[in-house]
């Protein structure tokens, strides 16, 4: 069983955001279990999240619902993360909750970025906000990134967003149940992980005088 | 002695959100030593100082405000909350609660911290990301010179030393008690087992899982390394409390305070961050039995120190709080002595320490003179090079 979140930060009711967030969790769903793997997918909608984030960031700690939703993306076994373009890039509702996340949280992850807006002109944010965010990350993000632009929903789309959307999902799918990790490097070690696993105080001590001389 | 009650204080010097007046420093300084007298006052165990080193904070040199509170009062407890270990240099702590410890006959403990404020690190010439290795380090130094007379050291973060005394000598041959302090930092909980020292959560402006986690932690490697069964870990905790008899006045009071304060201000709403942290604003009956509730998820414990002289809480409003905590305060001792499982130790005291290394012995350690000659260096060095040098040591200039 892969388990599949999906991150929104679409703000209407209903989002193109989320219909985007949608297509991608179905398309996604689909092309694990056409692998032979069973798929569940849940969605983070981040808008309901929105005050509990800026308070995370004032008190350093998240409020229950989040806790929620950020212990979902950290057991998660991919990421796709969605959020509208405003000013040139990623909402700021859509960073915050990637800021909040403990460093080590994605490492590893695959994801699929995915954004929204007006007009297609915006669409190069997934490869010069989005991608760059989740290298940060340590994620891993699939090749293709997912645009929407208004178009892509109306009357004048094409059926190349379904296609887009097929070839995330397949990429996804592909490293989802390659069967052996995706990153090189073991993921950072979790506060959750030291507290499972406490590092020796001879250990700690050891570490503590390592280096050179720091007076 | 049971458990131990107390005030714990951050000394930040922050303007009332009803009235827009900040207090001056001094004002502040003296405010603090009116706290701790009012502390004793009312019966409480324990008064800790934070110590900070930048505005808008009035904590710097802590042993000073701790020695003159010490020599105004008969009874209460003088601790820290905290003190900086990773930026402090471990001899000079050795130094000043020594010190302090032969000033009010034993009436000190200290709790180690890693301090909140990033900047502080490179004022002491020191790396915060360093900053857990420091604290391992610096303790380890700091034990060292306080159980052993004569100390060579080498280490990373300070120069070394060579057969070091370091002076006086812990008061009884037994030094102050010490607790280790971390909010989420399991290293630090390992730290405290390992030496069978105590572990004290700040437990306000952070949700009680946090506590709880670190507490577990910690009791679990205090057995480990042998020191006694998890029920025998020492545990303190903070709490932050406003208090007046009709529940609705206290949040009425102190909400301003609240939206307005540092830290948390302009977050959460109050009722929010009485249900996600141990802030409890409400009657004393309510106090008590919040208080009460903190030991279902860290067990029996031995310290409970309030926050409540902070974010612009004017004097006044403060000592009728420590009023408040007065009235309480026999009602909290005798539910928690009739919940307490037997065979959990009591707090630890001076006397208690004394009485576990099997009594009271002086250490002092008196100078030996040059085994060659019976002389000290004075005797012999020659200052002609300086003759300024050598008319003071005649005592001519």
């Amino acid at each position: 069983m892969k388990h599949i979140v999906v991150v929104s930060a679409g703000l209407s009711n209903p989002s193109s955001t989320r219909l985007l967030a949608d297509m991608l969790g179905e398309a996604t769903a689909r092309a694990v279990e056409a692998r032979g793997t069973e798929a569940e997918v849940e969605v983070v909608e981040l808008r309901g999240l929105a005050h509990q984030l800026a308070d995370n960031l004032l008190t350093g700690f998240p409020g229950n619902e989040l806790a929620a939703a950020i212990e979902k993306v950290r057991r998660a076994d991919a990421v796709i993360a969605v959020t509208p373009v405003f000013s040139a890039s990623y909402s700021g509702l859509f960073k915050t909750f990637f800021d909040v996340l403990e460093q080590g949280v994605l490492d590893g992850k695959p994801v699929i970025v995915a954004a929204t807006a007006g007009t297609a002109r915006h669409s190069l944010v997934l490869e010069h906000a989005l991608r760059p965010l989740f290298a940060y990350l340590h994620a891993v993000v699939v090749p293709t990134a997912v645009f929407a632009a208004t178009d892509d929903f109306g009357a004048a789309g094409d059926g190349q967003l379904q296609k887009r959307v097929d070839r995330a999902a397949a990429e996804l799918a592909a490293l989802l149940t390659a069967g052996t990790t995706v990153a090189a490097a073991p993921a950072r070690r979790l506060v959750e992980d030291e507290f499972e696993h406490p590092t020796s105080f001879e250990e700690l001590l050891k570490r503590a005088s390592e280096g050179p001389p720091a007076y | 002695m049971g458990m131990q009650f107390g005030i714990f204080t951050v000394g930040d010097v922050t303007t009332d959100p009803t009235t827009g007046r900040t207090p001056t420093e001094h004002e502040r300084i003296k405010a603090t030593v009116e706290i701790a007298k009012k502390a004793e006052e009312i019966g409480l165990d324990v008064f800790a100082t934070g110590e900070h080193h930048n505005p808008p904070f009035i904590a710097s040199a802590p042993t000073t405000t701790l020695a003159y509170i010490g020599a105004q009062t008969e009874n209460i407890m003088l601790s820290t909350s905290t003190t900086l270990i990773t930026t402090t240099d471990p001899v000079l702590i050795a130094e000043n609660y020594a010190k302090l410890q032969h000033l009010v006959d034993g009436r000190v403990d200290l709790m180690m911290g890693r301090g909140n404020t990033g900047p502080v690190y490179p004022w002491f010439g020191k790396d915060i990301r360093q900053g857990i290795n420091l604290a391992i380090e610096n303790y380890a130094l700091l034990h060292r010179l306080w159980t052993e007379d004569v100390v060579d050291w080498q280490g990373r973060f300070r120069t070394p030393l060579q057969g070091f005394t370091s002076t006086p000598r812990p008061l009884d041959g037994v030094a102050p008690f010490v607790w280790h302090g971390s909010i989420r930092s399991p290293e630090i909980a390992e730290q405290a087992a390992y030496y069978g020292d105590g572990f004290f959560h700040n437990h306000i402006f952070w949700p009680a899982s946090h506590t709880e986690q670190m507490v577990r932690l910690y009791r679990q490697r205090f057995a480990h390394y042998g020191h006694g069964t998890e029920d025998q870990a020492i545990v303190g905790l903070g709490g932050q409390f406003f208090m007046r008899k009709n529940s609705q006045d206290a949040i009425d009071e102190f909400r301003p305070y609240f939206d307005n304060a540092p830290v948390y201000g302009h977050g959460p709403s109050l009722e929010d961050f009485m249900a996600a942290t141990p802030l409890t604003v409400g009657s004393p009956q309510q106090v008590i039995e919040r208080t009460l509730s903190f030991r279902d998820y860290v067990g029996d414990y031995q310290r409970q120190l309030f926050l409540v002289d902070h974010a612009g809480l004017p004097l006044k409003t403060v000592l009728e709080q420590l009023d408040l905590y007065g009235e309480i305060l026999p009602t909290l001792r005798e539910e928690f002595a009739k919940l307490r499982k037997p065979g959990v130790p009591d707090a630890p005291t001076h006397a208690s320490l004394v009485a576990a290394a099997g009594g009271a012995k002086d250490a002092t350690v008196y100078a030996a003179g040059d085994d060659a000659t019976g002389t000290t260096d004075r005797d012999s060095v020659v200052h002609e090079a300086d003759p300024e040098v050598q008319q003071v040591l005649d005592g001519t200039l």
